[in-house]
């Protein structure tokens, strides 16, 4: 039995070290910079308390990120999920070429996020705009990446082309444990497809529902690849996401510490979301 | 009840929003194969000349061997690695749920998954840095540490509902623990192995910000950091570049043509737990 245990240590303490060193002790080392003011090359550095926190919450550039990242995680969440429900809705129907279209709408989920985002670059700036010009639209003839107000709607649009893919697969699995006499019970009983949907489908599906709109919504907060690919975070600043922010600030811009303690609000942010999403979502999950 | 029929309707409005996707393919194919000249002429058109010199130019610029073996080293070994070594983490975790040490560390692995990179990010920069990790190896050590988080939380799931009484089975014939984990237990894993292989596969190779951060040596790159490095000189000639986005595309494509069913099927299947 001793031997046993000292098994079950083995297989999992060179694990734990591993862990604690590459992720667990960056990331209080994180924290710990995030009180001083070291800027990432000096050899010296002071503790400064709160500071950086408080000048956080006073910076406009910090604000602005924040604005930018919350509004395109919460439009590409939205935005994916209704998509995706709807693109497995028709790939669950009775189609013809059922697979081929699977493997078609699962293909960008496969393909790097930076050079999707590099092709895109291309199409608003070179492609589109020539049908906005053929459409004689002003506004769709000049390069959305290129607008400060607008340029954020682009980046949406490249990670919902992307993003379905994954949702739509997750929601095509939810769809197929459901079980077929349902249906035939509820088409006896006259119900239209609209009805069906909202009384069967639709909540059969929550829990999936659930993991999507989580995911959706950490991966948008987290929003990095494709910014770079785009914009580079304008133009001026209107698409800096916090990622963004976190990676320039700290790794150019010599305010490692600073960055840091953004990175702490980021972190706490991102869990205080998270946990709100699933209580309220598994919430709806358990009422049915 | 259930119509037997096909759904027409539906079949052409899944058809039509299918060329949403397929378009920007199509546009990076097509510019790929064109010359300046021809693309002033029609940028929708099919290409006519055909401009294989396109791919030699862009292997040349973006030194793109180089960089497809840096990214198979790196995708190649952390599968591997991640297979072997999460599952037998999750196994021992699995197993000794009832333990106080075990059950805290299953709890401390999942809960990092809701720890953004960012906040790791600097001062992982400097710890690699420190112990001369900021290279292909050390990259590989992080896929393989990091994938902790999410894959113990997958396996445990699945080897919770493997019945115990197998591995009693072994025990008493005589097996180890670890005889009993490799004999039996791993090759049960298949499923989840298969679904956990595709995930790291994909995420690995087709990571861009731990690579940007922690790889010095030009010759260590990955084909997308290839691709953003040499962003800046293709800005001129988007038919080298496109040449070269394919390039760097192609080989995760033509893995998914001949493993399409495998993939998706492996994806549903983790999903489902």
């Amino acid at each position: 039995m001793a031997k046993r245990r000292a098994a079950f240590y083995l297989m999992t303490i060179p694990a734990l070290l591993l862990f604690f060193a590459f992720h667990t002790f960056p990331a209080l080392q994180g924290i710990y910079y995030s009180f001083t003011n070291w800027d990432g090359y000096s050899k010296s550095f002071d503790y400064v308390g709160f500071k950086n926190f408080i000048n956080i919450f006073k910076d406009e550039n910090v604000l602005n990120s924040y604005l930018f990242t919350f509004k395109y995680a919460i439009a590409t969440t939205v935005l994916i999920n209704i998509i995706s429900l709807l693109i497995a809705l028709g790939l669950n129907a009775k189609i013809k070429a059922k697979n081929f279209f699977r493997g078609v709408y699962f293909l960008p989920n496969i393909l790097s996020v930076l050079i999707v985002g590099f092709i895109f670059n291309y199409l608003f700036s070179n492609v589109f705009p020539v049908w906005g010009e053929k459409l004689g639209s002003d506004f769709l003839s000049q390069n959305i990446l290129g607008n400060s107000d607008w340029a954020w709607i682009g980046i949406v649009i490249v990670a919902v082309w992307q993003g379905i893919a994954y949702n739509t697969i997750l929601y095509l699995a939810g769809l197929q444990t459901i079980p077929h006499d349902l249906y035939e019970a509820s088409n006896l009983d006259g119900a239209s497809r609209w009805r069906e949907f909202w009384s069967i489908t639709f909540p059969l599906l929550a829990s999936f529902f659930t993991i999507n709109m989580v995911l959706a919504m950490k991966g948008g907060l987290m929003v990095f690849d494709q910014i770079i690919a785009l914009t580079g975070g304008g133009p001026g600043r209107s698409t800096q996401s916090i990622a963004l922010l976190i990676y320039t600030g700290g790794f150019q811009g010599g305010e490692f510490a600073y960055q840091s303690a953004n990175a702490v609000i980021y972190f706490i942010v991102i869990v205080v979301i998270s946990a709100l999403q699933l209580k309220f979502l598994q919430k709806r999950e358990m009422d049915l | 009840m259930i119509k037997k029929s096909t759904n027409w309707p539906v079949t052409v409005i899944i058809a039509l929003c299918s060329l949403l996707i397929l378009f920007p393919l199509y546009m990076t194919v097509a510019i790929a194969l064109k010359n300046p000249e021809e693309m002033a002429r029609s940028i929708f058109s099919l290409p006519t000349g055909l401009h294989f010199e396109n791919f030699a130019n862009a292997i040349k610029a973006t030194n793109f061997f180089n960089a497809l073996g840096n990214s198979a080293t790196i995708t190649v070994t952390a599968v591997v690695f991640i297979l072997l070594t999460n599952s037998m983490v999750a196994y021992a975790i699995a197993r000794n749920m009832n333990k106080r040490f075990f059950k805290m560390l299953y709890f401390y692995f999942i809960s990092a998954m809701f720890i953004p990179f960012q906040i790791i990010m600097l001062p992982v920069v400097k710890v690699t840095t420190d112990l001369h990790m900021n290279n292909i190896p050390g990259l590989i050590i992080l896929y393989i540490v990091y994938g902790l988080a999410f894959n113990v939380f997958v396996y445990v799931g699945y080897i919770r509902s493997i019945p115990y009484e197998l591995e009693e089975a072994a025990t008493v014939d005589g097996a180890s623990t670890w005889g009993t984990f490799w004999r039996i237990i791993f090759p049960l894993l298949a499923p989840v192995n298969a679904t956990i292989g595709i995930l790291s596969c994909l995420s690995t190779w087709n990571d861009f910000m731990l690579p940007l951060i922690l790889l010095g040596n030009q010759d260590s790159y990955t084909l997308p950091l290839v691709q953003y490095v040499f962003q800046g000189q293709f800005s001129t000639d988007f038919n080298l570049a496109f040449a070269s986005y394919l390039l760097a595309l192609s080989p995760m494509i033509v893995i998914y043509l001949f493993a399409q069913k495998w993939i998706i099927g492996g994806l549903t299947q983790g999903s489902i737990k």
